[in-house]
């Protein structure tokens, strides 16, 4: 009994010594690596909205950067998975883009001829079958690298060139447009947000969410005798995330409709247009589906057996086989889902688009994989987190919108984005370094 | 120990070759239940080969493997945990990256009704097990990477007992160890025996298992050189049979043997 209130002394003691920051870390538990994030991204934001004149940190850039982050992020969750069981994926923007001209195909030429045009079904079917087809590339490929042997590298770099080439193929290069009215919801823009009662909802629901997740974290460690936080730390913990989601939801039902398309809403009714009517856009469609892809992705991580052994692969793959996992069919199962994804990413850039081109997703493998590494996932393999990743998604984003606002030529920001991403690992194998 | 008894667990004859080379040639190895099996030889002679055929890490090339004196097909380690054989691995084949618990149910976990991973219970007969080999470990929330040699030495010998092992497989189980943990290890090898699990020990130092072991097999560059009762033969005699391939009386000589010149 002594021995364990000294030692408790002597724990408390050890931090009032590292002063009041790592005190404050350690109470709250607040990953170090993720706020060092958060903190470059909120320089950025406040460094471009300086340098622009104002223009960064304003409610219709800000639900923009939101839009245009989805497709990456979506994308990203999955490259979590495959980076660290130390593979890697570049035909993900290829996918994407052979799965859009499928999707486009079916949705605009071949469903139109047995449905009703606008039928509700026509989405649904579009996007199922986009999903199927990109389970089946990736499983494919996954097949190929798990079964076969041959490295992640060399098949999706084959993978890069063969769905390119079939996406051209797929009506000789010709575009297809334009999509159907309710699958182009996916991609935002006003009709393809919620409102601002919806949005208000959705954020009272997360925030009623992350208070549920924070009691019970804390039921189940006083069950286990698990040093607790401090209370002060939970509340503070409880109230900045609400303060954020809540922050959040007013940016983006901060911004209005803009008046043309509030003029067209009001005479499609038949109704009168009024003066100084403010309709917010809420959250987009698009952005929902990237929390929801991150959220059920961030579960699938940690709390499922797929996602434990996905993690013992990447940390020692012989000792995941030798305690009798099957690691191929996970491997293959992981490209699977990464094929899922970027079917997903593509019906949200399609319907952005308006339509299926054959060029759609170039380069975005880069995207993905940077936005990966740079929310923290170690190329050599066994960490990673798929909040971090959403968050490297957001950041590069914010990179090129801003860059876009301050009127730099494209030669220059792809310069800019390159080496951002070399400092920021070179910062991150810094950190480590220190960390161990 | 009866000779008459079914063995545990029987190797007969069994073959690896590994681009021309055997690693394994002709080896016959048999095992009773509550006995310890001392397996010796150089590094190189095979035994880690041998024993990774028996925990399903290699698929043999020729001979026989039976349980209970029923001949069993081991593909995998799957297969092999399915009958009761855990492994320590030389290597102690853990991932670095998760915690204690994670690592003990590793490819076994519990989980929920709702079918996610219950690392609560989990960790609670993780305390348990842990509680009983090494009873002032404490990190169960740090990753396996952050752990000293013998603390992680203590969870790979856990995750070998955890589920009811009948036959365990050793390799070099003290590698890591200093004298304390090793005197450890050496308690824990007895309270198993008591308990009627089989075990198979492995090393290349006589010195650390001819105490604990009831017979030891030798091998030499694949081959197995002779099996013999610990009471049958000295230290010295099993060291000639380690280095020189030499058969001594109290022995029954294997294909390795040097032949009867001595």
């Amino acid at each position: 009994m002594s021995e364990a209130t000294s030692a408790a002394s002597a724990d408390r003691a050890r931090t009032t010594e590292a002063g009041p920051v790592a005190g404050f870390l350690k109470a709250t538990e607040l990953d170090t690596r993720m706020l060092g994030m958060i903190g470059a991204l909120v320089l950025i934001w406040v460094g471009f909205h300086f340098l622009s004149g104002g223009l960064f940190l304003t409610p219709r850039n800000l639900w923009n950067l939101s839009v245009q982050s989805s497709s990456i992020a979506v994308m990203a969750t999955g490259m979590v998975l495959v980076i660290v069981t130390r593979n890697i994926d570049l035909s993900v923007g290829s996918i994407l883009g052979f799965v859009g001209m499928v999707m486009g195909v079916v949705q605009a030429e071949l469903l139109p001829q047995s449905l009703d045009f606008g039928n509700p079904w026509i989405w649904v079917i579009a996007l199922a079958v986009g999903i199927g087809v990109g389970a089946l590339i990736g499983g494919l490929q996954g097949f190929v690298i798990a079964y076969l042997g041959v490295p992640a590298f060399i098949v999706t770099l084959g993978g890069l060139l063969v769905w390119r080439g079939a996406a051209w193929w797929v009506t000789s290069g010709r575009t297809v447009a334009p999509m159907d009215a309710t699958f182009r919801l996916m991609g935002g823009g006003p009709a393809g947000s919620i409102g601002a009662t919806w949005s208000w909802i959705i954020g009272l629901a997360g925030c009623v969410a992350l208070m549920l997740v924070l009691v019970n974290g804390r039921i189940q460690r006083k069950r286990f005798a698990f040093p607790l936080r401090p209370v002060w730390a939970e509340i503070f913990l409880g109230a900045v995330g609400a303060a954020l989601i809540l922050g959040a939801v007013w940016v983006v039902n901060s911004y209005p409709w803009p008046i043309g398309i509030v003029r067209r809403h009001f005479e499609g009714q038949g109704l009168p247009v009024p003066e100084d009517v403010f309709i917010a856009h809420g959250i987009a469609i698009p952005v929902l589906i990237a929390l929801g892809a991150g959220v059920v992705m961030t579960f699938v991580a940690t709390r499922t057996r797929f996602g434990r052994y996905v993690f013992a692969i990447g940390g020692n793959p012989e000792a995941a086989e030798l305690a009798g996992i099957n690691t191929r069919w996970v491997v293959m199962k992981i490209f699977m889902l990464m094929g899922a994804l970027a079917a997903i990413g593509s019906a949200i850039s399609t319907a952005r688009l308006n339509a299926a081109t054959n060029a759609q997703g170039t380069l975005d493998e880069l995207l993905v994989i940077a936005a990966a590494v740079i929310g923290g996932t170690s190329l050599a393999g066994g960490a990673g987190t798929v909040a971090g990743a959403m968050l490297g998604a957001v950041l590069m984003q914010s990179l090129q919108s801003g860059m876009v606002l301050l009127g730099v030529d494209t030669p220059l920001q792809n310069i800019v984005v390159g080496l951002v991403l070399v400092v920021a690992v070179w910062l991150d194998t810094l950190y480590r370094r220190r960390v161990q | 120990m009866s000779a008459t008894q079914t063995p545990l667990v029987e190797l007969t004859n069994i073959s690896i070759a590994f681009g021309g080379i055997r690693a394994v040639d002709d080896a016959s190895v048999d095992l009773h239940r509550g006995e310890v099996m001392a397996l010796l030889g150089h590094n190189g002679a095979g035994k880690s080969t041998l024993i990774k055929i028996l925990s399903g890490a290699y698929k043999r090339d020729a001979g026989e493997i039976r349980v209970d004196g029923k001949p069993v097909a081991i593909n995998n380690p799957r297969d092999a945990k399915h009958y009761g054989i855990e492994t320590i691995y030389q290597t102690l084949a853990l991932a670095d990256n998760v915690d204690a618990a994670a690592n003990l149910f590793l490819g076994r976990e519990r989980l929920t009704p709702w079918g996610t991973l219950d690392d609560v219970a989990m960790e609670a007969e993780a305390r348990k097990v842990m509680g009983r080999l090494n009873p002032r470990f404490e990190r169960f929330k740090d990753p396996v990477k952050a752990l000293s040699g013998g603390q992680r030495q203590s969870v790979a010998i856990a995750r070998a007992i955890l589920f009811n092992a009948r036959i365990l497989i050793m390799d070099e189980p003290t590698a890591a160890l200093g004298p304390q943990e090793t005197a450890q290890v050496a308690d824990l090898v007895k309270q198993l025996k008591s308990e009627g699990i089989g075990i198979f020990l492995i090393s290349h130092d006589i010195h650390d298992v001819f105490d604990l072991a009831d017979r030891v097999c030798v091998m030499k560059n694949g081959q197995v050189v002779g099996t013999a009762s610990t009471d049958d033969v000295t230290k010295d005699e099993v060291l000639g049979m380690i280095i020189l391939g030499k058969c001594p009386a109290g022995a029954t000589p294997g294909p390795g043997a040097l032949s009867a010149v001595a």
